[in-house]
């Protein structure tokens, strides 16, 4: 920054300033090509991976935590209960500082990505089941009885009569978590996984560049951020039932 | 792991000093958040075609960074770039908290005004009120009541996000706690109890926060009816 300045400084005019400023960026170029960029796209990997293997796990758990809040008996009722105000109240930085330094001390070592991932299941469950949760109570309850007449036991009708149904319903609330996802996966750098985040940080640290790494991984999380809203609004389009959720299309 | 719980007990006044400074900062934070949210609604439901741009642009920013991220950038960099780089890191927290939770808490109150039919305002305005009077006593009044519901919803989501504040040193209750632990040598007992004691605020405060919203609604004028005004 400080070579811009003096050139300005020193020659004044328009014409030198827009030089400085050129020959300030061409200067960062080698930084950016061989350092910065390599280091993030390495993280972006890793991040990635976190995301696509929590959602999956995180949507599935989630299901059944909701399915056993709505139709389970009473016990299992309040276990999901206590499960939802635990992982939905405690931040997701404690969770997981809970996983990575709590547990050793009781003989269980995780590792930073395994904690890391198991921490991100554990939330993204708990605030998916909340979403489903509300999706199942909002299918009619005569739809559970015509499903019962037919024939069909308690399971099958919830698996094919009212969680189709639901998951529909469900569908903004969980793609939204699904975007959460995607920034608090952040959080892993905290516990010394090299992500995105942890990638800037160290490249930060290490050439004293902070606003370079900061801005450049600013700029990889609005993109990620970006491209999954305009995916997941293409789905929610996609699967939209014709006049039964048309609000999602205004 | 729980012999000892005088871990625990020999540090309440320090932890407790976490708890405050935890309030504090989520107080602030929804505070900042409110005001600067309020005036992006304003801009982004009457401002002039510019203002609506750069207030998506904000909205965006602000919603599309994570918490750390957007701490690292504040405190790291754009704060020494503009010479003031002994800025105390929990005046960082409360700003970039603020604006993040300003940027969320805009789309709650631009959902709720867009709710109110374009009527009122017309109304308004056939009355001979101008266009700010409108808004301030008859928009606003009705639309804050509306947005309180999804407005509620804030405060959990900055007490837990307030934690993140950890990583540029704020001395929170998550701070002080691993400060403790790097005394004591208690993880699991510590981080649980920690854990509880973020639990039991963020209930605490949605109750206080339903009371709340129990008291200044209007009689008769629910969630439900707000689709047929």
């Amino acid at each position: 920054m400080s070579e811009a300045v003096n050139i300005t400084v020193s020659s004044g005019g328009f014409d030198a300033v827009v030089q400085g400023i050129i020959d300030y960026f061409v200067s960062q170029i080698p930084f950016w090509q061989d350092i910065l960029l390599p280091a993030l796209f390495d993280g972006l990997f890793v991040t990635l991976q976190l995301v696509l293997l929590t959602a999956p796990f995180g949507f599935i758990l989630g299901m059944l935590v909701a399915v056993s809040r709505v139709y389970g008996p009473k016990p299992l009722k309040w276990l999901a209960k206590l499960y939802v105000i635990f992982f939905r109240g405690c931040p997701l930085l404690v969770l997981l500082f809970i996983l990575y330094f709590g547990l050793p001390s009781i003989g269980i070592v995780l590792g930073s990505y395994l904690s890391a991932l198991f921490g991100f299941i554990l939330c993204n469950s708990a605030y998916n089941s909340e979403y489903l949760r509300g999706a199942l109570q909002s299918v009619k309850q005569g739809q559970m009885t015509a499903a019962r007449s037919l024939g069909m036991n308690k399971i099958q009708a919830i698996f094919y009569v009212i969680i189709p149904q639901a998951l529909r319903r469900a569908l903004p609330g969980v793609s939204n978590e699904f975007i959460y996802l995607i920034k608090y996966s952040s959080l892993a750098y905290v516990v010394t996984v090299i992500e995105l985040t942890g990638a800037a940080k160290i490249i930060a640290s290490k050439y004293f560049m902070y606003f370079e790494a900061f801005a450049a991984v600013g700029i990889f999380y609005l993109v990620l951020v970006t491209i999954a809203t305009v995916g997941i609004h293409f789905l929610e389009k996609k699967l939209a039932i014709p006049g039964v959720s048309g609000v999602i299309n205004k | 792991m729980f012999e000892s719980f005088s871990a625990v007990t020999d540090s309440a006044g320090f932890l407790l000093g976490g708890v405050l400074t935890t309030l504090v900062l989520v107080g602030l934070a929804l505070l900042m958040g409110f005001l600067i949210g309020i005036t992006l609604t304003l801009g982004q439901v009457y401002g002039a075609k510019i203002i609506q741009r750069a207030v998506s642009v904000y909205v965006w920013f602000f919603r599309g960074l994570p918490n750390i991220v957007l701490l690292f950038l504040f405190y790291f960099a754009l704060f020494p770039f503009f010479g003031l780089s002994n800025m105390p890191a929990f005046l960082v927290a409360v700003i970039v908290l603020g604006m993040r939770s300003a940027a969320y808490q805009s789309q709650i109150f631009r959902g709720a005004i867009q709710s109110i039919a374009d009527g009122q305002m017309l109304a308004a305005r056939s009355l001979g009120m101008t266009k700010w009077q409108a808004i301030k006593s008859i928009i606003l009044p009705q639309s804050l009541r509306l947005s309180l519901p999804g407005w509620s919803n804030e405060y959990p989501v900055l007490l837990t996000d307030s934690s993140v504040a950890y990583v540029i040193g704020v001395a929170e209750l998550l701070t002080r706690t691993s400060q403790v632990i790097s005394r004591t040598g208690e993880p699991m007992l510590l981080y649980l109890t920690c854990a509880v004691v973020f639990i039991l605020l963020n209930y605490g405060g949605m109750m206080l926060i339903q009371h709340i919203e129990k008291k200044v609604k209007i009689p008769g004028f629910g969630e439900n009816e707000c689709e047929q005004i």
